[in-house]
C-alpha cells in the first residue's frame, strides 16, 4: 500500500476510534445517572448524612452527629404501619440492654398528628427516643421507600446495614450487636 | 482501461476513486465490479443513490473498531432499532407504568392484582418501568449512534463525490439515466441553450463543449442537516440528567400548611394559604358564549385551578435536614395552570394537581341515646391536632381515647391506614359528672355503643374540610436547547423537500446531442425543466426510460390477462 493510503487509513481509524468512545461515554453517562435515580441515594458503607430533629414531647433536638462513637439505630415507622407494630415490642426489650452497652434506638416517626403517636406510645409502652419527621424530610433524606425500614449505624458514623421490611427478635439482635462499639 | 490499483480504482478518465466506488466519481462510469453494491444489473437504469460513492462501510471489514462501524453505519440496522423502539414504546403504554400507579401502592403485587397474569408478565419484564430502564435508554443510545454515523458514512462520500464530477460523462452513465435522449444531427443552437438553463437558474459547468447543468445542490444536505437537528434534541433529552440542567420533583401541600419546597436543597418553604377552583358561572354575563356548551355537560366545568402561595426563605444556615427552619418571607404569589411562581435558579412552581375537601375538623353534641334534640354541649376536634380531652359547659368531660385520621374495620376491629384525615374516627370516653364513663365510637356514618347501654350519645353536627394543591417543582435548562434541535431538525426538513437537487448533462455526439436528466425526487419538475430548456435548441426531447419500461410491462401484462 503506498504511504498515503497508510496515513489515510490511520487518520480514519482514530478518527472512527475517537467518535466511538465519545459516543460511549456520552451512553454510559445517561444509563449511569438512570440508575442512580433509581436507586438509593444513601448506600451501605457510606457515611449517614446528619440530621436534626425533635425527640417527640419534648423541645429537645437530637442531632445524628452527636452519637459519634455510639451504634445507632434508626427506625423508620409510622401509627398506621401494621409491621412496625410487630418489631416494636422487640425494640423495646433490646433497648436497655444495649443503650449499656453504647447503642442507641432513634425510632423516626412519620406520623402528623401528636396524640396519635402519644396514645401508640402509651399503648405499647415505649421508653426509647422517638424522633418526629412530619414533613419527611430525613426520609426524603435517606431516601426510605417502604416502612418498616431500619438502618444500623456504625460507631464510626457508617452505614452497616440496612434493612426494609420487619425484623425478627434474633435478627435484630444480631445487627444491634454488629454495631455495638468495643469496648 | 480502467484497473485496480493498490485497492483504488483509476477509471479510463484518468480519476483516481477511492475503494468501494460504483460510480467514476469524475465522470459516473459504471465500475462493473463493484455494481453489486448498488444493486445495479445490466440492461437495467442506473440506482443513483449517494451517486455511487463508495461507502466505506461497504467495502471495508478490518478491526473491531471498524467492525462496530460498520454495524452502526447500515441503515437496516438503523432502521431495525427504530422498530424494536417503536414497538417497545407502544408496549409500555399498555398498562399504567409505576408512577403513575396510586401512592402507596406496591407494585410488586398491584400488576397481578389488577391485571391478572398478564400484568404480572409486564412486571416481571421490566415494562412497568420502561422509559428509564437501561435497555430503553440503550436502545435510543444505539439511535443515536447509528444516526450520527450512518450520516457522516453517506454525507462525506456523497459531499466529495458531487464536488469531484466533470461535465463529461461516460457514455454508459449517459445511457443509463432515466432520463435520456440522442439527437442524430441538425441546427443545435447551444447558446440559447445555455441561455435558457441560466434562466432556469441552474449552473453551468463546461468540459471540451460538455454541458452540466446543475441546481440546488445543497437540498441533498438536508437529511443530513434533520440528522444534526436530532442528535441535538438527544443531547438535551440527555442533559435531563444533569440535576443542575434538569428537575422535576412534586409537592402536595395542605391548605394552612408550611412545607419545605423538594428540590431546593431546604433552602425555600412554601406555605398554602388557600387553594382555589373555579367553575364556569353560566349566569355570568361574560361567559354567554360559552352558555350552550355548558349546559350539555353535567358537571360543573373548572375555570382555574389557583393556589395562593407565600414563599419562605430559610435563613438558618447550613442546612440540617428535619431541623426546624427559621424562615423570612419573600414574597405572597398565586400559582396558576401556564403561570407559575418563579424562585431562584430558574425552579418554578407548578400548579399541576389538587385534591378538595379532605377533613379538618369535626363538630360533636352530646345528647341523650334516644333524643337528637336534647344538648349537653358541643365541641369541635381538630383533627390535625385533636386534644386529649374536651370540657362540656355543664361539666361533662369529653376524653380522646384513641383517634384513626383514616379507619378501616378489620375483623371488627378498628385500623388505621395513613396519616390523612380522611376517614376519621374516633374513642370517646364521655364522663359525665355523677355518673359512669360511657366508651363510644364514632365516625363517618358509624356511631357504636361500646357496651350497649349508653345513655349519651356524640353525635357530628358539622365538620370542616380543606384543600390540597399538588405542585410541580420544575426547572428546565434543557428546553432552549431542545428547541434549537428541532428548528434545525425543520431546517433539514425543509431543505430536504421544497427543493429538488436536478441536474441536466448535454453531450455533444458528432453533429448530434446526448441528453440526460437526474434528480432526487420530483421527475416531472424536471422533465418540465428540460422540455422548457430544450424548446427552439434543435435537440430532439428525451424520454423518461423508467417511464417507458413501466409502461410496457403495463402492456404486457395486460396481454396475459386478454389471453
Amino acid at each position: 500500500m503506498s504511504e498515503k493510503t497508510v496515513k489515510k487509513k490511520k487518520k480514519r481509524l482514530i478518527f472512527r476510534s475517537t467518535l466511538l468512545v465519545i459516543m460511549l461515554s456520552l451512553v454510559v453517562f445517561a444509563v449511569a445517572s438512570a440508575f442512580q435515580e433509581d436507586g438509593v441515594s444513601v448506600e451501605e458503607g457510606e457515611k449517614a448524612p446528619n440530621f436534626a430533629l425533635k425527640k417527640f414531647g419534648t423541645d429537645e433536638t437530637v442531632e445524628l452527629e452527636d452519637y459519634r462513637g455510639k451504634g445507632v439505630m434508626i427506625n423508620f415507622w409510622a401509627t398506621y404501619c401494621e409491621p412496625c407494630k410487630d418489631e416494636m415490642p422487640y425494640m423495646e426489650e433490646l433497648y436497655p440492654k444495649y443503650k449499656k452497652k453504647g447503642v442507641e434506638i432513634l425510632a423516626i416517626n412519620l406520623d402528623t398528628t401528636d396524640i396519635v403517636v402519644e396514645q401508640f406510645m402509651r399503648e405499647y409502652q415505649l421508653t426509647f427516643p422517638i424522633l418526629q419527621d412530619k414533613d419527611g424530610q430525613v426520609m426524603n433524606l435517606y431516601n426510605i421507600g417502604p416502612i418498616p425500614s431500619t438502618l444500623f449505624i456504625g460507631p464510626d458514623g457508617k452505614i452497616e446495614e440496612t434493612v426494609i421490611g420487619p425484623l425478627t427478635l434474633s435478627k435484630l439482635e444480631g445487627h444491634l450487636q454488629d454495631i455495638t462499639p468495643s469496648s | 482501461m480502467w484497473g485496480i490499483y493498490m485497492s483504488k480504482i483509476t477509471c479510463e478518465c484518468g480519476h483516481v476513486n477511492p475503494e468501494g466506488t460504483v460510480l467514476c466519481e469524475a465522470c459516473g462510469k459504471p465500475f462493473e465490479a463493484n455494481q453489486h453494491l448498488n444493486n445495479n444489473k445490466p440492461e437495467q437504469l442506473l440506482n443513483m443513490r449517494y451517486d455511487g460513492s463508495a461507502r466505506r462501510s461497504q467495502t471495508y471489514q478490518r478491526t473491531f473498531i471498524d467492525k462496530t462501524w460498520n454495524f452502526f453505519s447500515s441503515v437496516k440496522i438503523g432502521v431495525s432499532i427504530i422498530i424494536v423502539i417503536v414497538v417497545a414504546s407502544a408496549l409500555g403504554t399498555i398498562f399504567p407504568q409505576e408512577m403513575y400507579l396510586p401512592p402507596g401502592s406496591d407494585p410488586s403485587t398491584h400488576y397481578k392484582d389488577q391485571y391478572g397474569i398478564l400484568g404480572q408478565i409486564y412486571y416481571q419484564l421490566g415494562f412497568h418501568n420502561l422509559y428509564s430502564s437501561w435497555w430503553y435508554l440503550l436502545l435510543l443510545a444505539m439511535l443515536g449512534i447509528s444516526i450520527v454515523i450512518a450520516s457522516i458514512d453517506r454525507f462525506v462520500p456523497l459531499y466529495k463525490t458531487l464536488k469531484k464530477q466533470k461535465p463529461k460523462r461516460h457514455p454508459n452513465f449517459m445511457k443509463k439515466q432515466r432520463i435520456f435522449g440522442e439527437t442524430d444531427s441538425g441546427n443545435i443552437d447551444y447558446k440559447k441553450l445555455k441561455a435558457n438553463l441560466k434562466s432556469k437558474r441552474y449552473n453551468l459547468y463546461e468540459e471540451d463543449g460538455n454541458i452540466l447543468a446543475e441546481k440546488n445542490r445543497f437540498s441533498r444536505w438536508g437529511p443530513y442537516v434533520n440528522h444534526i437537528g436530532l442528535i441535538i434534541v438527544l443531547l438535551g433529552a440527555m442533559l435531563r440528567f444533569v440535576p443542575a440542567m434538569y428537575m422535576d420533583e412534586f409537592l402536595w401541600v395542605r391548605e394552612g400548611e408550611t412545607k419545605q419546597i423538594v428540590g431546593t436543597d431546604g433552602i425555600y418553604y412554601m406555605k398554602n394559604k388557600d387553594f382555589i377552583l373555579e367553575t364556569y358561572d353560566m349566569e355570568d354575563e361574560g361567559n354567554s358564549q360559552f352558555r350552550e356548551s355548558l349546559q350539555k355537560q353535567s358537571a360543573p366545568v373548572p375555570e382555574n385551578y389557583q393556589t395562593n402561595a407565600v414563599i419562605y426563605k430559610r435563613t438558618d444556615l447550613p442546612v440540617v435536614p428535619g431541623k426546624e427552619p427559621e424562615l423570612k418571607k419573600v414574597k405572597e404569589a398565586e400559582a396558576r395552570v401556564n403561570h407559575p411562581i418563579p424562585l431562584e435558579n430558574g425552579i418554578s412552581l407548578y400548579q399541576a394537581s389538587y385534591q378538595l375537601n379532605e377533613f379538618s375538623s369535626m363538630t360533636f353534641k352530646l345528647h341523650d341515646k334516644g333524643d337528637e334534640d336534647s344538648n349537653y354541649g358541643e365541641f369541635t376536634v381538630d383533627l390535625i391536632e385533636p386534644k386529649d380531652e374536651y370540657k362540656l359547659d355543664n361539666g361533662t368531660v369529653v376524653r380522646l381515647e384513641r383517634y384513626f385520621p383514616e379507619f378501616e374495620l378489620d375483623d371488627g376491629e378498628p385500623k388505621q391506614v395513613s396519616k390523612f384525615p380522611r376517614n376519621p374516627a374516633f374513642i370517646f370516653e364521655v364522663d359525665a359528672p355523677g355518673e359512669e364513663t360511657e366508651v363510644s365510637f364514632a365516625g363517618i356514618g358509624v356511631n357504636i355503643d361500646a357496651s350497649g347501654n349508653n345513655d349519651y350519645k356524640l353525635g357530628l353536627t358539622n365538620f370542616e374540610t380543606r384543600d390540597v394543591t399538588g405542585l410541580t417543582v420544575k426547572k428546565d435548562y434543557t428546553l432552549p436547547i431542545i428547541a434549537v434541535g428541532a428548528a434545525i431538525f425543520m431546517i433539514g426538513v425543509i431543505q430536504g423537500m421544497y427543493w429538488n437537487h436536478r441536474r441536466i448533462w448535454i453531450q455533444p455526439k458528432g453533429a448530434g446531442v446526448w441528453v440526460a436528466g437526474h434528480t432526487n425526487k420530483n421527475w416531472f419538475a424536471l422533465k418540465k425543466d428540460i422540455d422548457r430548456t430544450l424548446e427552439g435548441t434543435g435537440i430532439a426531447f428525451p424520454v423518461d426510460q423508467q417511464e417507458e419500461k413501466d409502461a410496457e410491462e403495463r402492456r404486457k401484462d395486460d396481454g396475459i390477462i386478454s389471453d
